[in-house]
C-alpha cells in the first residue's frame, strides 16, 4: 500500500519542480499582459478579435497615452469561429469589445443581442455606404476590403494571353483549369466570392454560372491559405510548392502584401487583381453586452476610427480604412487597385438567404 | 517475468486491502477531479446545448442527424479510411519494428527519434510539407509522374507518417525484449523458421501488434489537420465534421450528435485496447534488448535493413528535409534571412505584437506548466492504477484515454461555457492552455508509467524496512531509482505532445502569448514571400526542439520498458 503513496510522492515531487519552473516563466508573463493584481481593473480594456487582427505596437501604446486604458488582444480562431464563440458565451463575454464581424455575418452577431448600442465619436466621418446599423449603432464599421479573383502576371504574359477581368472570363474556355477557389462553407473568402456571384447573377442565376464554372475546371480547396500558398503559383509560397493554378480568389490588397514580404521590393507586385470579380466586405466592432468596461470599450471604439488605427491597418490587416481623408500608404497606392464596381448583397438578404446558398454551392460544386 | 507487485498483494489480510482501496481512491481524487472539471464538465456542458433545444430536450434528434446522407457518408469515410490507414501503417511499419527490435547499427537511436518527430509535430506544420512528397511536382511526380495530393492516398500515407512511431514503439519495444532463444529452442526441435516465428513469436507479439493497431485505428479515427489539409472539401472524418459543425456553423444540435457518435466508437476502441492491453501485460519472458540486438550480417538482412531505412527516408525524412529546405530558401540563395526576420518585432505586420521568436519561449513555458500539470494528474493515476483491479478501475485507466479521441473545439467551446464564473473564470487565463495541453500529455504519462509501476518489487522494500530503512528513505533508495527514468520519459513525451500541441491551443482564446504552433499557422495565413519562408523557419525551430526532446528520451530510455510509446 505504502508503495502507491509513495509513487504518486515521486510525481509529485518532480511535477513540483517543472511547475515552478513553469510558474516562473509565467511571472513576467502577466507583467507584460498588464493584468498586474493589485491593479484597478476598469484602466485596462479587453479587445476579442480574429487572428487576424494586427496592429502597430505603438498605434495601440498611443491609445494608452491618449485615454489611460491598457489594450489587452484576445485572439480566438477565424472570423467564423470568433464570433461564435462570442454568442455561445452571451451575456458574459471574456472582454469589452468585439471586432471582426463582417457584413456576410452581421446578422448572426445582431440577431443574437451581442452588442450594446454607441454612437462612437467621430463616427460622422465614414461614409454611409458602410454604416450597416446606422438605425440603432450596435456596430461600428472599422475597415473594409475587397475579395477579387488574383492573378500570376507572369503566367498570362508567357502564355500571351490576357487575364480575365469579369466574373464572366472565369467561365470562358481559354480560361479552363486555371481557377482555384476556397471552401464557401468554411472560409471568409469562399463565401465572400459565392456572394459575389449571387450579386451579379442574381437569385436564379447563380447556379448556372457555377455549373459553368464547375464544367470549367474550377479547383476548390478547405481554406485561404491552401489556395493561397499552395496551389495559386503566382505567391511565394505557391511557387515553391509549385502551384499550378493562375488564377486565386484572394484579396485586392494582396498584391500589395507581395511587394512588402519581398526582399528585395520588387518594382512591380507579381500578381494583379481581376476587378470584375470583386465582393466587398466590411468589418465591424461593436461594444459587448455585459462587458466589464464600458467606458473603456467606448473609448477603444472611438480610437478605432480614429485617424492613428484608421492609417495603420493597411499595412498590419491589409484593409482599407473606411474614414474619409484617412491616408492611404504608398505601397497602397502604387501596387494596390480601386475597385470601381464591387458586388454587393444587401445583408438582410444574406441573412435570410445564407444558409441555404452555401448549402445549393455545396450539394452543386463539391459532390 | 514472474514475479510483480500485484501478486503479492493478493496474498495479503483482507483489512490491507480495504486500506489499499481507501489509499488508491485517495490518489485517484485529483486526477479525477481534474477530468471531471476540465473534460467531463465542459464536454457535457456543451453537447448538452446542443440537445436542450427551444423545443426541450429532444433525443430523437439523433435518428434525424444520422440519418442525413451527407452525415452517414462522414461515418462511412470515418471508419473505412481509419481501418485501411491502420493496415497500411502496420504493413509498413512492422518490418521497421524488426529492425529497430533485433538490429544494431549506427544513428539507431537518432533515427528512432527522427521516426517520433512527426508524432510530435502539429498538422498544419506537416500537412503542406507532406505535399511535397506526394503532390505536384513532388517526388513521386517527378519520378514516376504520380500525384496523390487529390486522392484518398495522400491522407493515407500521411496516416503511415505520423503513426509509424507508434507501432515501431510499442511493437518494437517487446520485440526487443522477447527472448530469440525461445525461437531457437523450437528451431532445435525441428520446427521450420517460418513455423518457429509463428508458434513462439507471433502469439507472444500479438497482443502488442493489436494494441499498436488499435492506437493507430484511434488516432486515424479521430484524424484532423491531415484530412482538412490533405484531403480538401470532399473528405471529412467525424472530427473535421465536428469542427464545422461547431466552430463554423454553430450548429449544435448536429455537434452534439456527431460528438456522441464519436464519444461511443471511442469508447469501444479504447474497451478493446485495454483488454488486449491486459493480455499482453500475462508473463511474458522479457530480457534486455541490449542483448537481443545483433549486427546485420548476410544479404537478406541487409536488404531488410536497407529496405526500412529506405522506407524511413521517402516518407519521413524526405518531408521533413522540405520543410528545413524551404526555410533556408531565400531568393537571394540559400541563407538565414527567415530566421533573422524572426527577432524582428515588426515581422508578420503587427500580427503578434511581439518578436515571432518570442513564440518560442511561450511554447516552452506553456509546455513546461503542461508538462507538470500531466505528470501531477498522469503520476496520481498511474500509481492508483498500479494495482490490478476490478472494472472500476480499468474504466477510470479509459478514461484518461478519453480526450485523445475527442475533438479540440468540442473541448475548447465546452470551456467556454463552463468555466465563466468565479472563482474558475478561466476562460481569458494563460493556465487554460497548459491544461488542455496536459489533457493529451496525461494518457502518455499513464502509459509510459503504469508498466514500469507495476513491475517494482515490492519484496525490495520491505528487505528495505527490514534492514532498518524508514519510510522515507526506502522510498529512496528503492523506489525512486526504479522509476525515475519512466518519470523523465513521461515527462518528455508529454512535453514534447505539448509542444506541438495546436488544437485546442487555437480555440482557446488567450493574451496574445502565441505558441509556435500557433505563430506559424499565423503566419501561413498571411500573404508574401517573408510570412511564409519565417513560418517555415519557425516550424523547422518546432522541429527541432521536439527532436531534442525525444533525443534525450532516447537516452533515458528504461531498460525494461514495455511501455506503449
Amino acid at each position: 500500500m505504502s508503495t502507491t503513496k509513495k509513487l504518486a510522492g515521486t510525481a509529485l515531487a518532480v511535477a513540483l519542480g517543472v511547475g515552478t519552473l513553469a510558474a516562473c516563466g509565467d511571472g513576467d508573463a502577466k507583467g507584460k499582459d498588464g493584468a498586474v493584481s493589485g491593479t484597478p481593473k476598469t484602466k485596462q480594456v479587453t479587445l476579442v478579435t480574429h487572428d487576424s487582427f494586427a496592429s502597430t505596437p505603438a498605434v495601440l501604446k498611443a491609445f494608452e497615452k491618449e485615454t489611460g486604458y491598457t489594450v489587452k488582444v484576445l485572439k480566438s480562431g477565424d472570423a467564423g469561429t470568433a464570433l461564435n464563440q462570442e454568442i455561445l458565451t452571451k451575456g458574459s463575454p471574456r472582454g469589452d469589445v468585439f471586432f471582426g464581424v463582417d457584413n456576410t455575418l452581421l446578422s448572426r452577431a445582431l440577431d443574437n443581442g451581442l452588442f450594446t448600442p454607441y454612437e462612437a465619436k467621430g463616427l460622422a466621418e465614414v461614409p454611409e455606404q458602410y454604416r450597416l446599423d446606422k438605425a440603432e449603432h450596435r456596430v461600428t464599421p472599422v475597415d473594409s476590403g475587397d475579395i477579387c479573383v488574383n492573378y500570376d502576371k507572369k503566367y498570362f504574359a508567357d502564355k500571351k494571353l490576357a487575364p480575365p477581368q469579369t466574373l464572366d472570363d472565369l467561365a470562358k474556355p481559354a480560361y479552363k483549369d486555371l481557377l482555384v477557389v476556397e471552401n464557401a462553407a468554411t472560409s471568409s473568402p469562399g463565401l465572400g466570392f459565392l456572394l459575389a456571384t449571387v450579386g451579379k447573377y442574381g437569385d436564379q442565376g447563380w447556379e448556372e454560372y457555377w455549373g459553368k464554372l464547375k464544367a470549367n475546371g474550377v479547383e476548390v480547396v478547405d481554406g485561404w491559405e491552401q489556395a493561397y500558398n499552395e496551389r495559386f503559383s503566382g505567391s511565394a509560397g505557391g511557387k515553391k510548392a509549385k502551384g499550378d493554378r493562375p488564377l486565386v480568389v484572394s484579396y485586392a490588397s494582396s498584391p500589395p502584401v507581395e511587394v512588402l514580404y519581398a526582399e528585395p521590393q520588387p518594382k512591380d507586385a507579381p500578381t494583379g487583381v481581376a476587378t470584375g470579380t470583386c465582393f466587398r466586405q466590411t468589418e465591424f466592432a461593436g461594444l459587448l453586452k455585459g462587458a466589464k468596461n464600458e467606458a473603456g470599450g467606448k473609448a477603444l471604439l472611438d480610437f478605432m476610427i480614429g485617424k492613428k488605427f484608421q492609417e495603420d491597418m493597411p499595412l498590419t490587416m491589409f484593409v482599407n480604412p473606411v474614414v474619409k481623408g484617412a491616408a492611404l500608404p504608398e505601397l497602397f497606392t502604387r501596387h494596390g487597385v480601386v475597385v470601381a464596381k464591387p458586388e454587393t448583397v444587401a445583408p438582410d438578404r444574406i441573412a435570410k438567404n445564407r444558409e441555404q446558398w452555401v448549402k445549393a454551392w455545396t450539394a452543386l460544386v463539391l459532390k | 517475468m514472474t514475479a510483480r507487485a500485484g501478486d503479492g498483494a493478493q496474498s495479503r489480510a483482507a483489512g490491507t486491502g480495504v486500506r489499499a482501496t481507501a489509499a488508491r481512491l485517495a490518489l485517484m481524487a485529483l486526477p479525477l477531479a481534474f477530468f471531471g472539471l476540465f473534460f467531463a464538465y465542459p464536454v457535457a456542458a456543451i453537447v448538452g446545448r446542443g440537445f436542450d433545444t427551444d423545443a426541450g430536450w429532444e433525443p430523437g434528434r439523433i435518428g434525424e442527424v444520422l440519418g442525413r446522407p451527407d452525415i452517414a457518408g462522414v461515418l462511412w469515410f470515418t471508419t473505412w479510411q481509419a481501418l485501411a490507414s491502420t493496415a497500411l501503417t502496420l504493413v509498413i511499419a512492422l518490418p521497421g519494428a524488426y529492425v529497430f527490435a533485433r538490429f544494431d547499427f549506427p544513428g539507431k537511436q537518432l533515427l528512432r527519434a527522427v521516426v517520433t518527430v512527426p508524432f510530435v509535430l502539429p498538422t498544419v506544420v506537416v500537412g503542406s510539407a507532406f505535399l511535397a512528397l506526394v503532390g505536384r511536382g513532388g517526388l513521386l511526380d517527378e519520378l514516376w509522374g504520380v500525384r496523390l495530393d487529390t486522392s484518398v492516398w495522400a491522407i493515407l500515407l500521411a496516416h503511415v507518417f505520423f503513426n509509424y512511431a507508434v507501432v515501431v514503439r510499442t511493437v518494437g519495444g517487446l520485440w526487443a525484449q522477447l527472448d530469440p532463444r525461445q525461437e531457437e529452442a523450437a528451431r532445435v526441435l525441428g520446427a521450420s523458421r517460418f513455423g518457429a516465428w509463428r508458434r513462439v513469436t507471433l502469439p507472444a507479439l500479438g497482443p502488442a501488434v493489436a494494441a499498436a493497431a488499435l492506437m493507430v485505428f484511434l488516432f486515424t479515427f479521430s484524424s484532423f489537420g491531415v484530412v482538412q489539409i490533405l484531403g480538401g472539401p470532399a473528405y471529412a472524418t467525424l472530427e473535421v465534421e465536428v469542427y464545422r459543425q461547431t466552430a463554423q456553423l454553430l450548429d449544435l444540435p448536429t455537434a452534439a450528435v456527431l460528438t456522441m457518435v464519436q464519444f461511443a466508437a471511442v469508447g469501444l476502441i479504447l474497451a478493446v485496447h485495454a483488454a488486449t492491453v491486459r493480455r499482453r501485460e500475462t508473463a511474458l519472458r522479457l530480457v534486455d534488448p541490449a542483448l537481443t540486438a545483433r549486427r546485420v550480417h548476410g544479404a537478406g538482412q541487409r536488404a531488410l535493413l536497407g529496405g526500412v531505412l529506405l522506407t524511413v527516408a521517402v516518407l519521413i525524412v524526405l518531408p521533413l528535409g522540405v520543410l528545413v529546405e524551404r526555410s533556408f530558401d531565400t531568393p537571394a540563395g540559400y541563407g538565414a534571412a527567415y530566421y533573422r526576420a524572426l527577432q524582428d518585432e515588426g515581422a508578420g505586420g503587427g500580427t503578434f505584437l511581439v518578436p515571432p521568436l518570442e513564440a518560442i519561449g511561450n511554447s516552452l513555458e506553456y509546455a513546461l506548466a503542461a508538462t507538470g500539470i500531466a505528470l501531477v494528474v498522469g503520476g496520481l493515476a498511474a500509481a492508483a492504477l498500479t494495482r490490478r483491479a476490478g472494472p472500476l478501475v480499468r474504466g477510470f485507466d479509459a478514461l484518461l484515454m478519453l480526450p485523445l479521441g475527442v475533438s479540440a473545439v468540442t473541448v475548447g467551446f465546452g470551456f467556454l461555457i463552463t468555466l465563466d464564473e468565479p472563482p474558475l473564470d478561466l476562460r481569458t487565463s494563460w493556465i487554460l492552455v497548459p491544461l488542455a495541453q496536459a489533457l493529451v500529455g496525461v494518457p502518455f504519462v499513464v502509459r509510459t508509467m503504469l508498466p514500469v509501476l507495476r513491475a517494482v518489487d515490492g519484496r525490495l522494500r520491505e528487505a528495505a524496512a527490514v534492514l532498518g530503512a524508514s519510510p522515507l528513505r526506502a522510498w529512496r533508495e528503492v523506489d525512486l531509482p526504479l522509476v525515475r527514468r519512466a518519470l523523465l520519459v513521461a515527462a518528455g513525451f508529454a512535453f514534447a505532445v505539448s509542444l506541438g500541441e495546436f488544437g485546442a491551443t487555437v480555440f482557446i482564446a488567450r493574451p496574445d502569448r502565441p505558441t509556435l504552433p500557433v505563430a506559424v499557422a499565423r503566419l501561413l495565413g498571411r500573404a508574401g514571400e517573408l510570412n511564409y519562408g519565417q513560418a517555415m523557419a519557425l516550424s523547422t525551430i518546432l522541429m527541432g526542439v521536439c527532436a531534442v526532446s525525444l533525443l534525450v528520451l532516447e537516452r533515458l530510455r528504461p531498460e525494461r520498458s514495455s511501455g506503449e510509446f
